[in-house]
């Protein structure tokens, strides 16, 4: 066999292509910035163009069909945080994903910080 | 699928770091208590942050890679903590800042045998008035300390818990977070006393 000299498909893109490559060079997302943390799920009322978008704004788009957060969906498409915040700023601008941020400011709300507290004692 | 896409919802999260030295256990405690398998995410940066080295051509610049740990704690439907194990390596610092942002607060985890190793961590969270407790991993050696040595040795102002703690099990570690959540809740009860910026070192 030789399965060892085959190049791993562990990108949804070719191995030779530079990830930023895919987002043409762009490392600054499009609007408000995007947390490692921030929450993007697909909007379905809008119908993707697919001749708009890249094979990995589509994968991305799939992802989102349950909310996820940017540092997860790096991890499920093995790319860089940048250019997902790049590839998802796309999806937001052209409205197929909606971004829920995080508080902008350290965590100061009691309520949720006791609520956290709570749920983790019960782990 | 059975979800309307009006009025949905992502949860609520949070996130909680997790810093010290190399190989003093982050990667483990992310893996204590994560619901996910540990994932590991990258950033690829180029230009500046990339080196310290300044350059003039484009055919200078450089590409580093840095790696992360994350993990995953749903506490319900609506609420989700979200774990990171921050780059150790001093060069990465402009990454902590992005990571640090909006954090609930910082678990700095510390081997006693190497304690200077997570005095850069507590000098970066203290300035930004971030709350943090001290997790000491406990390896072999390390309980003939005391706490009042370590206190002392990290000029730790005595409102800051410094917790013992085994990264290799769940409940030890799910201690030492809700450790620090209770600290944050301490933090952010005592409003401007704590968190006032006029104190810190800015």
């Amino acid at each position: 066999m030789d399965l060892n000299d085959q190049p791993r498909p562990n990108r949804w893109f070719s191995p030779v292509v530079r990830p930023y490559a895919l987002v043409r060079g762009r490392t600054k997302p499009a609007g408000e910035r995007l947390d490692v943390i921030s929450m993007a799920y697909s909007l379905r009322v809008s119908v993707p163009d697919p001749t708009d978008l890249e094979p990995e704004h589509l994968a991305m788009l799939r992802r989102c069909a349950v909310p996820m957060s940017v540092a997860e969906l790096a991890s499920a498409l093995d790319l860089p945080l940048g250019v997902v915040r790049v590839l998802l700023a796309d999806l937001r601008e052209r409205e197929l994903v909606r971004i829920d941020r995080p508080s902008q400011e350290r965590v100061t709300d009691v309520q949720l910080l006791r609520e956290v507290a709570n749920g983790l004692r019960r782990l | 699928m059975g979800y309307a896409d009006f009025d949905r919802s992502a949860p609520v999260a949070v996130k909680i770091l997790i810093a010290g030295g190399f190989g003093v256990g982050k990667t483990t405690l992310v893996g204590a208590l994560t619901e996910i398998l540990p994932l590991r995410t990258e950033e690829e940066l180029s230009g500046p942050g990339a080196g310290i080295d300044v350059t003039a051509g484009v055919e200078a610049k450089r590409t580093t890679t840095v790696a992360m740990d994350f993990g995953r704690i749903t506490i319900n439907t609506s609420l989700v903590v979200y774990l990171f194990g921050m780059p150790g390596q001093e060069r990465f610092w402009f990454m902590w800042d992005d990571l640090s942002h909006g954090a609930l607060g910082v678990i700095i985890l510390a081997d006693v045998r190497r304690l200077a190793d997570c005095f850069p961590s507590i000098d970066y969270f203290e300035r930004r008035n971030m709350p943090f407790i001290v997790a000491l991993n406990c390896f072999a050696g390390s309980r003939s300390y005391h706490e009042a040595e370590v206190r002392q040795a990290l000029d730790l102002d005595p409102h800051i818990p410094i917790v013992r703690c085994d990264a290799r099990h769940r409940g030890s570690s799910r201690d030492v977070l809700v450790t620090l959540v209770d600290q944050a809740i301490a933090v952010a009860e005592s409003g401007p006393l704590l968190a006032s910026r006029s104190g810190s070192s800015f």
